[in-house]
């Protein structure tokens, strides 16, 4: 098998009938060095679009509750443009997915925004997840972690969700008026889950430390980001041995040389090359992989395009077989590219069919769009994936799929090899053959095993 | 390469499994049953996200009680006296009139032995697996209920996906219902079954998930759960009794969403009514047979004795395991009270958990299927001390 077709399957969305593979380790990291074509070509609203939104819904929502005349048309009317905002940017997501010559940018986009959970709470944060990784996420794929740390952990959408935005401290000047205190969930979370990870060596002590050091950070719908100083608990923190602030008015630096400090700790490093030897090669990655990705993070000062090449580089990253299972949003994309979907036909899609022909059958699959269960994000384990029910669901997705392509679905024989590139068994060759339509076979190729996998 | 354009009107077919959100939350809505020789039934209840237990069941008698803990956290409404000790919470109203009759019960001030970095996913990893802390929790295989089935003749496991038909409008989500068709679902004829059948069985996980898969796809106009609301934890509870009125004598489910930050008392009392409601469906489900039933509802970890700063609690140690079932010696609370004061707490912050939460289970696996002490202490749960005898069943 050629080493194209690994790239595309293990570090893409897979193979493509719209466009040759991406080629081998070298082409895959000049695509990554390049600009990034695919978020100039399909923009997604960030915070700064979604915030009016949010302001006219609460404006709308208190005209609706006072009964003022057209309140309640005006409030529904908010409310959608909301949710079309979310749809909207699924589908220019989606777009770039399928339509990208290098899959291993929108692969890194799912990753990091998966590294980084976000959950919307609420109708009002509905939007809020895709500006997130649109803000915080996609400038800093090929940049550096530190950054990224620093843009994820200070987005409104994140300190929304890990309830960042009501922790205050409670020796600081709003926490003495107001009987306010901390609120430790944030800080526990991007010690255990975004950098050190939880054998990381910290204890209580750092966190609920880590915590204080955190006040200070929150956000309003006017103004965005916001730091108050009057928040902040009083005093210096030690987090992991290291002492910050302690100056009389609390500055948002001191929290950026925690989080620079944190980003670049041993364990992070070890971390965060566990965490992309597992999402992109194997749940039980060979060490020595794991072992080179974490020198090239610690050796670039946290510069993520190295750790990339590493990980290209690695003689493990090539091995075969496909050992993971590929996920619902994963199997949905290849799907599309494998049958050609063009520019235009995804562009075509209306806010039903997205949620009928992707929402819902994501959610069916066991990944419910941008909901994952908790803020570590989904499971990597193939395990966790094929399930009765989700492996149910994407058979019946893939005879849909099929169906839609009816009028000009190809030669399966051909399809096979489109879809595949020469990873087909000969037993799946052999099914291809002997079902009783087009359609039948095509999908065969898409529920098969070795499309699931990657 | 040919690519018709997706079309508007079909693409609507994605849908396939008319809303069997079961597949929604794989780790989640899920129930696990198997059978075993004999009358008795034990369902296991994993509340995920960790309980405060100090809200559930409130040491209203601790001098120090009601200092830690104001109206900002509890709410308002009066808490529900049951021994002169200990209080309920009041959105487990419901099952008073099982604490009357004896069949509801309490440990408090229990724990895994998991302690100190109060990561909800390691806690809850311990716990299901019933390990302690020497083996890392990506190295313990198979859980307790699992090491049970294996070590008793004649229990076998299955695990099963509820689907009921309640509260289609909750996959539904913003989707309007009027569009839903069921009638343009897809039907996977004989042939091309066969021929998925013939590819998955090269690769063992496909071919185990295949066979159940094909007979979901044939009786796909099911409804669907919700594990987050009461009505989808009575949908499980349902589910599960149902099954124990068959051949199946264990049953394991979870609700999630315990993990309290923020607004305790509004977001604690929905998941307390919700597991109040599983509890009633058991019962109501299972009828004469709720008498040889014993019911665990079981958490990684507590909460801080202390409000936080935002009207809810953090990541703790000791909680409350919540019991009930005919097969109870219910109307009590078991378990050594610590105290609240500074100096009891663990570490200053937490309740100080003075027994091990799995030698609870393991005396009620003791009594119910008579499993021998040093097969619990070694296999089972493997470095447990069950110490004396609590005396849980009748």
């Amino acid at each position: 098998m050629s080493s194209a077709t690994i790239a595309a399957i293990r570090f893409g969305y897979g193979l493509s009938a719209g466009q040759p593979a991406p080629g081998d380790a070298g082409a895959l990291s000049a695509a990554l060095a390049a600009p990034d074509a695919m978020a100039a070509r399909f923009p997604v609203t960030g915070m700064a679009g979604v915030f009016p939104l949010i302001r006219e819904y609460n404006q709308a929502r208190r005209a609706s509750r006072q009964d003022e005349p057209g309140g309640e048309d005006r409030f529904q009317a908010a409310r959608r443009n909301l949710r079309l905002t979310m749809l909207e940017g699924l589908r220019a997501q989606l777009m770039r997915a399928v339509l990208a010559p290098d899959g291993m940018r929108e692969r890194l986009h799912a990753f990091w925004s998966d590294h980084f959970t976000v959950r919307a709470k609420g109708v009002r944060f509905i939007a809020a997840p895709s500006a997130f990784a649109e803000d915080a996420i996609r400038p800093h794929i090929t940049g550096s972690f530190p950054a990224m740390l620093r843009a994820a952990v200070t987005h409104p959408a994140m300190l929304a969700y890990l309830d960042q935005n009501r922790s205050i401290g409670p020796d600081s000047p709003a926490g003495q008026r107001q009987g306010a205190g901390l609120n430790e969930n944030l800080a526990r979370e991007v010690l255990e889950l975004h950098t050190l990870g939880v054998d990381g060596g910290y204890a209580q002590g750092d966190v609920t430390q880590f915590a204080e050091l955190l006040t200070g950070l929150t956000f309003d719908v006017q103004e965005g980001f916001l730091f108050r100083p009057r928040w902040a608990e009083p005093g210096a923190e030690t987090v992991l041995g290291t002492r910050y602030g302690g100056a009389e008015r609390a500055r948002l630096d001191e929290v950026f040389a925690a989080l620079d400090d944190i980003a670049l700790h041993p364990a992070t490093a070890r971390h965060l090359a566990r965490k992309l030897a597992v999402h992109f090669v194997s749940d039980r990655p060979d060490p020595d992989l794991v072992a080179t990705l974490a020198a090239a993070y610690t050796a670039g000062g946290g510069a993520l395009m190295p750790v990339y090449e590493a990980l290209l580089a690695h003689p493990a990253a090539w091995v075969l077989p496909f050992a993971k299972a590929r996920q619902p949003w994963d199997f949905m994309v290849a799907s599309l590219r494998a049958l050609g979907a063009t520019e235009a036909a995804l562009a075509g899609l209306g806010y039903p069919e997205l949620r009928k022909g992707i929402r819902q059958p994501l959610a069916h699959m066991g990944q419910p769009y941008q909901a994952p269960p908790g803020p570590d994000g989904w499971p990597e384990e193939a395990e966790a994936w094929i399930t009765p029910p989700a492996l149910a669901e994407r058979i019946g997705w893939a005879m849909a799929l099929a169906g839609e392509y009816s009028a000009a679905l190809p030669d399966p024989r051909a399809f096979v090899e489109t879809a595949l590139g020469g990873t087909a068994s000969e037993t799946l060759l052999g099914a291809v053959r002997a079902a009783e339509s087009r359609e039948a076979a095509v999908a065969l190729v898409l529920a098969s095993a070795e499309f699931n996998r990657r | 390469m040919p690519s018709a354009p997706l079309s508007r009107r079909h693409f609507l077919r994605g849908a396939t499994l008319a809303g069997c959100s079961a597949a929604a939350w794989p780790l989640m809505s899920h129930v696990t049953l198997a059978a075993a020789p004999g009358d008795h039934r034990l369902v296991v209840i994993i509340l995920r996200g960790a309980m405060d237990g100090l809200d559930a069941l409130r040491p209203v008698g601790d001098p120090d009680f009601a200092t830690l803990r104001a109206a900002s956290l509890t709410g308002d409404a009066p808490a529900l006296p049951l021994d002169g000790f200990f209080a309920l919470h009041p959105d487990m109203g419901g099952l008073m009139p099982l604490w009357q009759k004896g069949e509801l019960a309490f440990a408090h001030a229990v724990a895994t032995p998991y302690r100190d970095r109060r990561s909800h996913f390691d806690g809850q990893d311990i716990l299901e697996a019933g390990t302690g802390m020497d083996l890392a929790p990506d190295q313990v295989r198979g859980g307790w209920l699992n090491r049970m089935i294996q070590s008793v003749p004649g229990m076998t496991s299955e695990t099963a996906y509820a689907v009921g038909r309640s509260g289609l409008k909750v996959i539904a989500g913003d989707a309007p219902v009027t569009q839903w068709s069921p009638d343009t679902r897809v039907e996977l004829d004989d042939q091309t079954q066969r021929l998925l059948e013939r590819i998955y069985e090269d690769d063992p996980l496909f071919h185990a998930a295949g066979n159940e898969a094909f007979d979901l796809l044939a009786r796909a106009d099911a409804g669907m759960m919700d594990d987050g609301d009461a009505a989808g934890a009575a949908a499980l509870a349902e589910f599960a009794a149902a099954r124990l009125n068959e051949e199946a004598r264990i049953a394991a489910f979870s609700i999630s969403g315990w993990d309290t930050h923020r607004n305790q008392k509004g977001v604690l009392g929905r998941r307390l009514r919700g597991l109040s409601a599983a509890l009633l469906a058991l019962r109501d489900g299972l009828g004469d047979a709720w008498g040889q039933t014993t019911v665990l509802a079981m958490t990684e970890f507590g909460r801080t004795a202390r409000e936080n700063g935002t009207n809810g609690t953090d990541h703790g140690t000791g909680s409350a395991l919540i019991m009930a079932g005919g097969a109870l010696r219910g109307g009590r609370v078991y378990g050594a009270w610590p105290g609240l004061a500074a100096a009891d707490l663990y570490q200053e912050r937490d309740l100080l958990p003075t027994a091990d939460v799995r030698a609870y289970a393991a005396w009620a696996m003791r009594g119910l299927y008579g499993l021998e002490r040093t097969l619990l202490e070694a296999s089972v749960f493997p470095g447990l001390d069950m110490g004396t005898d609590p005396g849980i069943l009748l």
